[in-house]
């Protein structure tokens, strides 16, 4: 095993070939947003072909309440505006307006789950009850969960974008794009979602 | 934007355990990890194979007299998941790409290597964990497809620990292909094109892109599955209104792109075997690469042809059936230019020439009858038969395996710095090539006179033609011996190999063997012209 001897020349040279790369962790965390969209589309996928072939029995209970769900929508999407709010506010190197924004998308994020799990709580049939219940229950769910990491993630940048010893700042914007392109993709996908599952 | 973070900085050799523990710790150097994914899987591979012989020697009588029914399933059900999610996928992927992906693009390591060690540190628990689930009630005993109702009904906690370690070496397999996507468009050496690269990145570029597509989906049907085994939902069960249909479709939609990601990869390691020891340019390289793309787009879009028996409509059959027929093209050029590049080359017969060109004749006999069973009557009338066991052995085994060990016999010096013994590679061929043929090729003709696959007993009148069958997986069995035995010799005191015993010009061969901890003493070469042979040597650099 050769040793590193000439150690402080390679670094040299590595860095000189490192610096000529674009930052490719953006790319990394797209290529996974990707493969995890395919497992939201698998997911519609069987949903929409339960719904063509697969025919509920008399008498199953499906009916969904669409004031919630509306109010979900609506409240997702003003926390995608807010969170590009907070990032337009770092690059300004103004920490405080940013955390002020990021803590609003997280308290947003938090009444969508409050109220999704109010809706849970009022609907007429359970996980068991019948095919489209379970599957209403297994999408909004897996969705829940992804709005549950990404309200986590942003009660943790908040932490991190703090003016004296925070890591985040107008230099390292990229934990807080990374988050916010999440964010961004999980309210996409439930306004894939609400249209699938609430208004067709 | 530039990097803030370098990668490569943080795998400072100081932090890092020497000798042979590092491959006993979280190292984040991609050519440790490699080793780490090649061992791991030869070692599952070992336990697989123990477990295909247990199959070989309950099938060589007709009775089920060796073991049990219900065991005979657990066997079968933990050596499809042993051999393709531990042993085919990990090595073929994990371990070579991670060896060889970083030298052939010229960088130092791979894009995330913190990802890169967590990929490969999921799959000793999760392989732990599925062989362990025998001595809990049974192992699953559905096969590796998983089928509901049979995976329903079949006792639960072996089946849930099958799921739970399959999601585990999906995800593990998911950040493997973001991984090797970020590295090979993303941390290419500046001046080095894509049409420049060695055609094993495009074929790891191809598979991962067939990886981060449809792994997600299996990984969600089984979460959908295991709902029904836990909660009592009814996804695909009929009984509570579900449909069996969804999850054949959504298992095949990752399972038959999962037959691309075992052997594209193999594609690609051919790819560089046969022009070093044929001394000749890879013939015809940009019709390999969109013949590549091509098998990537359509290996996403021919899934149904392992469901013409489940009530699949007409339609679906025809577009199915072209489909799947049309896949034949772009690997029949990869065939014809595989032939090419060895006619009228400089052939040195060794271990890995012998073993690749093995590959080229048992792959093409398994693609030949992969396109019969495109064709939907004769599917219909050898589905679920020893015919689709054997083509899928000769793909798979034949194929992809023939190209594994092609490749330890061609990266061995690489890797250590040491020859491994061609006599007892040459045996090691000679034995797994007879024993691989005696013990397949007579499937076929069981499973056309109607031997149903996954079954204990049989018919009496095959037992001659099993017993055939069960000799050559003896000798496949033997044949592991002299493989080892010349591991273990050349690791301790083989011949010298020097650093590029092969001339070969691609440039994991153009630093030192085994290499530095970051790959180049200085900056990383540029080799416009990987395959450039037959050229005056002292052209290239």
């Amino acid at each position: 095993m050769t040793t590193l001897d000439s150690s402080k020349e390679i670094q040299k040279n590595n860095s000189e070939v490192n610096e000529e790369h674009d930052d490719f962790r953006m790319f990394g965390l797209i290529t996974f947003l990707i493969a995890d969209g395919m497992t939201f589309a698998g997911f519609f996928a069987a949903y929409l072909t339960y719904k063509a072939v697969n025919p509920l029995p008399d008498g199953a209970i499906y009916e969904l309440e669409l004031p919630i769900p509306t109010l979900n929508t609506i409240l997702l999407l003003v926390s995608s505006a807010t969170f590009h709010k907070a990032g337009k506010a770092l690059l300004k190197d103004k920490n405080s307006d940013s955390q002020k924004w990021l803590f609003f998308t997280a308290f947003l994020g938090i009444i969508f789950l409050i109220c999704q799990l109010f809706e849970y709580f009022h609907l007429p049939f359970g996980l068991t009850d019948n095919l489209f219940a379970s599957t209403f229950y297994a999408l909004t769910g897996f969705h829940g969960l992804h709005v549950t990491l990404g309200t986590l993630m942003i009660l943790i940048i908040t932490w991190q974008s703090r003016i004296n010893g925070g890591r985040i700042t107008s230099q390292n914007m990229f934990p807080l794009e990374a988050v916010e392109l999440y964010w961004h993709f999980v309210d996409g996908i439930w306004v894939i979602l609400f249209i699938i599952l609430y208004l067709l | 934007m530039t990097l803030s973070i370098d990668p490569q900085k943080t795998n400072n050799e100081s932090l890092q355990p020497k000798g042979w523990l590092r491959y006993f710790s979280f190292s984040l150097d991609h050519k440790v990890i490699g080793i780490q994914y090649l061992v791991c899987g030869f070692l599952f591979y070992l336990i697989g194979g123990t477990l295909a012989s247990a199959i070989r020697i309950e099938l060589a009588s007709p009775m089920s007299d060796f073991m049990p029914r219900d065991v005979y399933n657990q066997v079968l059900t933990l050596h499809g998941t042993i051999m393709i999610f531990l042993w085919i996928v990990p090595v073929v992927n994990g371990a070579f790409g991670n060896y060889l992906i970083p030298f052939y693009v010229g960088a130092r390591d791979m894009a995330f290597p913190r990802l890169n060690a967590v990929a490969f540190w999921l799959i000793p628990p999760s392989g732990l964990m599925l062989v362990a689930s025998y001595f809990v009630e049974g192992a699953a005993q559905a096969g590796w497809t998983a089928y509901p109702p049979l995976s329903i009904t079949t006792p639960q906690s072996g089946q849930i620990i099958w799921i739970l370690s399959v999601l585990l070496l999906g995800g593990s397999s998911i950040f493997g292909g973001i991984n090797f996507i970020a590295t090979i468009i993303k941390l290419r050496r500046p001046g080095l094109k894509l049409m420049q690269l060695p055609m094993y990145c495009w074929a790891m570029l191809g598979t991962s892109i067939l990886v981060v597509l449809s792994t997600p989906v299996l990984a969600g049907t089984l979460i959908l599955l295991s709902f029904d085994i836990i909660a009592n939902t009814g996804f695909f069960n009929p009984v509570l209104g579900g449909n069996v249909v969804v999850y054949q479709h959504l298992f095949w939609f990752y399972s038959h792109p999962a037959v691309y990601i075992m052997v594209l990869p193999a594609f690609g390691l051919v790819s560089e075997i046969l022009p070093v020891h044929a001394r000749k340019p890879l013939f015809g390289y940009t019709t390999m690469v969109f013949s590549i793309m091509g098998i990537v787009v359509l290996g996403l879009v021919v899934w149904a042809h392992h469901m013409f028996t489940s009530g699949t409509p007409p339609w679906m059959r025809l577009f199915f059936t072209i489909a799947t027929a049309f896949i034949a093209v772009p690997t029949g050029i990869k065939f014809f230019n595989w032939v090419a590049t060895l006619w009228g080359g400089k052939i040195s017969i060794n271990s890995a020439m012998l073993f690749s060109c093995g590959f080229i004749i048992n792959f093409v006999f398994g693609g030949i009858t992969g396109v019969a069973l495109a064709q939907v009557p004769f599917d219909i009338h050898v589905h679920d038969t020893y015919f689709v066991v054997a083509h899928f052995h000769y793909i798979v085994y034949g194929g992809t395996v023939f190209i594994i060990f092609s490749s330890i016999y061609h990266w061995f010096p690489k890797v250590t710095g040491k020859m491994l013994n061609e006599k007892l590679g040459i045996l090691h061929f000679i034995i797994t090539f007879i024993g691989f043929n005696l013990c397949f090729a007579p499937q076929h003709w069981l499973g056309l006179n109607g031997m149903p696959r996954r079954v204990a007993e049989y018919d009496p009148q095959f037992q001659f033609v099993n017993q055939i069958s069960s000799l050559g997986a003896l000798l496949m069995a033997i044949s592991t011996i002299p493989f080892l035995i010349n591991v273990f010799l050349s690791v301790r005191n083989g011949k010298d190999a020097g650093d590029n015993p092969w001339n070969a010009l691609t440039p994991e061969w153009l630093t030192s063997s085994p290499p530095p901890v970051e790959n180049w003493e200085g900056e990383a070469p540029l080799v416009e012209e990987p395959y450039g042979y037959g050229k005056q040597f002292s052209e290239q650099k």
